[in-house]
């Protein structure tokens, strides 16, 4: 799986998607067609390890969930970009593809509030169950009290 | 065909649900009351004192427990984060804190000190905590590094309490990022005189000025 036969796939079965950079290849998505990626990203161009997954808050333009999955055979590492509409937060969850994706969408929803839909167990995963609000969102204000601590 | 056993569902622990919490929130002891000396012990050292001659036996004896208590406070080994690594060093042959008494404890039911070496969260407070009320009084605390005297480089961060201070009270501030073992030597030093203090006068001295 080279990167110019990863291109020629992703362009004949999602047309709309943008497709970026050289290492590693950036996949802009629409949100809907998050969860179908995945699979096609594991299944076709064999991205069998995920990496990581975390979020951007981007004030009023909403939030952006991005997800790194690699080839490790064939050294292909693609980046897996999604802009949810301005105040949604909801995103469809990878667990049912990638197992690893599991806590770390429990860490972007302790973090960020995106509620992943499908996720099997989607609590705190750092933060205290008694906490208040999602500290790595841009409209949580720095130093917010915290009684008797801070 | 292989069978595979059901994954068994552990459910989520919540910290205000554990029965022995809330025990320990019940017992929990405060200062100045830990302090106070057993009546009956006040009682014997009372009449000893009063007896003639008696004076030469208590003062002697208080020389004498002062001496070995200041000279053999036992730090629990509690480490935080980087600052842990310094105060490792401190506990190690180069610094060699045992020829001052200090012998690193594996247990607070058995230990004097607690030195808060690292950066306290909101999530470890409630543990550092428990883990203090867990020593036997009379005890002591000292706030090793930025992190723990008041929040350091992480003071704005969402998670970090602003000093150990409003969690547990603090006998010695030693500054620095991270303070090294000459900087912590001097701390347990001050230590040892705040300790003679207190055996001497039965009050605790306030704390050095927090520098940071």
């Amino acid at each position: 799986m080279t990167r110019e036969r990863a291109v020629t796939l992703i362009a004949e079965r999602f047309g709309s998607a943008q497709v970026q950079g050289e290492a590693p290849l950036v996949v802009v998505l629409r949100p809907e067609e998050w969860l179908a990626f995945a699979r096609f990203a594991k299944d076709a161009l064999g991205c069998r390890f995920f990496s990581f997954s975390t979020a951007v808050d981007w004030k009023e333009e909403g939030l952006e969930v991005i997800a790194h999955v690699d080839n490790l055979d064939d050294r292909l590492a693609v980046v897996m970009r999604t802009r949810l509409a301005a105040g949604t937060t909801t995103c469809a969850s990878l667990v049912p593809v990638y197992k690893g994706a599991d806590w770390m969408e429990r860490e972007c929803f302790d973090m960020f509030g995106i509620r992943f839909e499908g996720h099997p167990d989607l609590r705190r995963i750092l933060l205290g169950d008694d906490w208040e609000g999602h500290p790595l969102l841009k409209s949580y204000a720095v130093d917010t009290p915290h009684p008797p601590y801070r | 065909m292989e069978m595979k056993p059901p994954i068994p569902v552990v459910p989520a622990p919540i910290w205000r649900d554990i029965k022995d919490l809330q025990e320990y929130e019940q017992l929990r002891q405060r200062r100045p009351e830990g302090d106070k000396h057993s009546p009956a012990f006040v009682s014997v050292t009372e009449g000893i004192h009063s007896f003639p001659g008696g004076f030469v036996v208590t003062t002697a004896a208080d020389a004498f427990f002062n001496w070995a208590r200041k000279s053999s406070v036992w730090p629990v080994t509690f480490g935080l984060a980087c600052c842990a690594i310094e105060m490792m060093a401190t506990f190690a042959s180069r610094f060699d804190v045992e020829r001052l008494g200090m012998v690193p404890w594996a247990s607070p039911r058995h230990s004097d000190l607690m030195i808060v070496s690292g950066t306290v969260t909101i999530k470890m407070a409630p543990m550092l905590l428990r883990i203090y009320d867990q020593m036997p009084d009379p005890k002591w605390a000292v706030s090793m590094g930025s992190c723990a005297n008041s929040g350091g480089p992480f003071r704005h961060g969402y998670h970090v309490v602003k000093g150990v201070d409003r969690v547990i009270p603090v006998d010695v501030y030693v500054p620095g990022c991270p303070p090294p073992p000459e900087s912590l030597l001097n701390g347990l030093l001050l230590l040892q005189d705040q300790i003679a203090h207190f055996n001497r006068t039965g009050q605790r001295a306030a704390p050095n000025p927090k520098l940071d």
